[in-house]
């Protein structure tokens, strides 16, 4: 296989990017020469020490924010600015509280015909179990809940990628581990392109096809690592163990606490 | 605070109704014990107020004044919001527009009425003038503030969403502002309601503000005077209970909620 056409399959491509900051007058350097790829419907999983720029990283990917060197390209072209074709969800609060369950899953959507835009609300309430709550206001709804909705309220607008900044880390254990299932499986019947920031090694090796491991600032990619499991994975499985451990050394981390 | 608030709806209205029994009986008694020529009972208040309704002329002051509040406060209200919703989606323009804002802001609209009656006259437009200027800056703090509290996820959401600045501006900007601007409506609705006493005293003839000026200078009524300021606070209190139902309504209560 030739370069180009490597290139033409990328969905996601990241190309020496790198960011600098400018702060009291003193230029630092956030991202480092980050090159990876993401091909079209995988889910990758971005970990790295906290702090390390990570959400800097979905930022620029999201358009947010330009780089300061190489560039990042999306099917083939440039990323300028943010597109409704690519969906940042935020860790909490992302959901606007003066809409409801509905009006935020619709928020995307004010160019649709009114019985389209009803057809579509309802099928991402039911693909996020939001049943029964259409007329609720976030404030009456638990935290997971309201990342199910911001999931629903991205998903709505029919994006080609979904970047995720670690859209379960305000949430308790139990819920998250429910959060990552309620994820595989609607990324497993949408097939969108998942790109999901996290510090939590478990929830990497969970939920990824590939991890990508970041250095600490300015990051710089240490390392990429294949999840061979297929799904649904068993968690206390040799293999699971090994990649866990494989990864937790890789960050620098001892197999005890 | 808790044993008041689990209580059943006739405790919660009985203890606030005995506690105001109790201030009517201590000014009953202390003009009785004190004997004094001067300042009117509650009874005589009662019979002053009845006299004045009897001469239709306390509905033809209570609509006299609500009617320039009403006028000054929308005037403020159309004119401040605006200004301040730009002043605080453009932070360059509210740089070089606070400085005078603040300046203005805590001059009295008393110490208006003299220009405002040099501008207006004698009259309505003068008095509604004093209400718009008491109404006014309130509104573009509450404004200002609330835009550049608005909190920069919701912003980048939007732009993720693919609206335009001014969709932005409607449709996420100031829901997410409205709270804090209806807080800033209802102060000022309430320094509005100050006010126009005040201006109904020196700046036109008619109103509650001149109904209590009125009655001290033409034969010293003091049962009118305290009778009109008894309606006074009826009147503010009133305003400020029904500004609070708008604040309760679901789309803007969440503003009012400290999330956990």
């Amino acid at each position: 296989m030739g370069a180009a056409e490597a290139a033409a399959q990328a969905k996601l491509r990241m190309d020496g990017v790198g960011r600098r900051f400018e702060r009291d007058g003193k230029s630092i350097a956030v991202l480092d020469g980050i090159s990876f790829d993401v091909s079209d419907g995988e889910f990758v999983c971005l970990v790295g020490p906290s702090g390390c720029g990570k959400s800097t990283l979905l930022n620029l990917m999201g358009g947010f924010l330009p780089p300061t060197s190489g560039s990042i390209l999306i099917d083939g072209e440039t990323v300028e600015g943010p597109d409704p074709r690519r969906i940042l969800v935020f860790q909490e609060r992302g959901v606007f509280p003066w809409l409801t369950v509905e009006g935020n899953i619709a928020f995307g959507l004010a160019k649709l015909p009114k019985a389209e835009r009803q057809e579509r609300v309802a099928h991402y309430v039911r693909m996020v179990q939001l049943e029964g709550f259409e007329r609720s206001y976030p404030s009456d709804l638990s935290g997971g809940m309201k990342q199910r909705l911001q999931v629903a309220r991205a998903l709505a607008v029919n994006p080609d990628i979904l970047y995720l900044d670690e859209p379960f880390g305000a949430l308790d254990s139990v819920t998250r581990l429910v959060m990552r299932a309620e994820l595989l499986r609607i990324w497993q019947t949408e097939r969108r392109t998942i790109v999901f920031v996290t510090h939590d090694i478990d929830e990497a090796v969970q939920l990824a096809d590939r991890v990508v491991v970041l250095s600490s600032r300015p990051a710089k990619v240490m390392d990429i690592l294949e999840i061979d499991i297929p799904h649904p994975r068993n968690i206390s499985s040799p293999r699971y163990l090994e990649l866990r451990d494989d990864l937790l050394g890789k960050i620098g981390l001892a197999h005890s606490v | 605070m808790s044993s008041l608030a689990k209580s059943g709806a006739w405790e919660r209205l009985f203890w606030p109704l005995l506690a105001a029994g109790l201030l009517v009986a201590g000014w009953h008694y202390s003009v009785v014990w004190t004997a004094t020529k001067v300042f009117p009972s509650p009874l005589a208040v009662e019979q002053g107020l009845a006299q004045l309704l009897r001469q239709h002329v306390l509905w033809r002051d209570i609509g006299d004044s609500l009617r320039r509040v009403a006028l000054g406060f929308c005037l403020a209200a159309v004119a401040g919001v605006p200004l301040g919703l730009a002043l605080g989606w453009y932070p360059a323009l509210n740089q070089v527009v606070n400085p005078a804002v603040q300046l203005l802001r805590p001059i009295s609209p008393i110490a208006w009425i003299p220009v405002a009656i040099l501008f207006f006259g004698v009259g309505d437009k003068a008095a509604v003038f004093l209400i718009f200027l008491a109404a006014f800056f309130p509104i573009v703090v509450a404004c200002v503030a609330g835009v550049s509290n608005v909190p920069s996820i919701f912003r980048r959401a939007a732009r993720n969403f693919g609206l335009s600045p001014l969709q932005i501006l409607a449709r996420v900007v100031f829901p997410a502002a409205l709270p804090q601007i209806l807080v800033g409506l209802r102060i000022a609705l309430g320094v509005a309601w100050l006010v126009v006493v005040a201006a109904e005293m020196l700046a036109v003839d008619s109103g509650l503000g001149y109904l209590v000026i009125d009655s001290r200078n033409s034969g010293k009524r003091y049962d009118l005077v305290v009778g009109a300021m008894l309606v006074i606070g009826l009147i503010g209190l009133a305003l400020d209970v029904g500004f609070r139902q708008v604040e309760k309504l679901p789309s803007v209560r969440w503003g009012s909620r400290r999330e956990s």
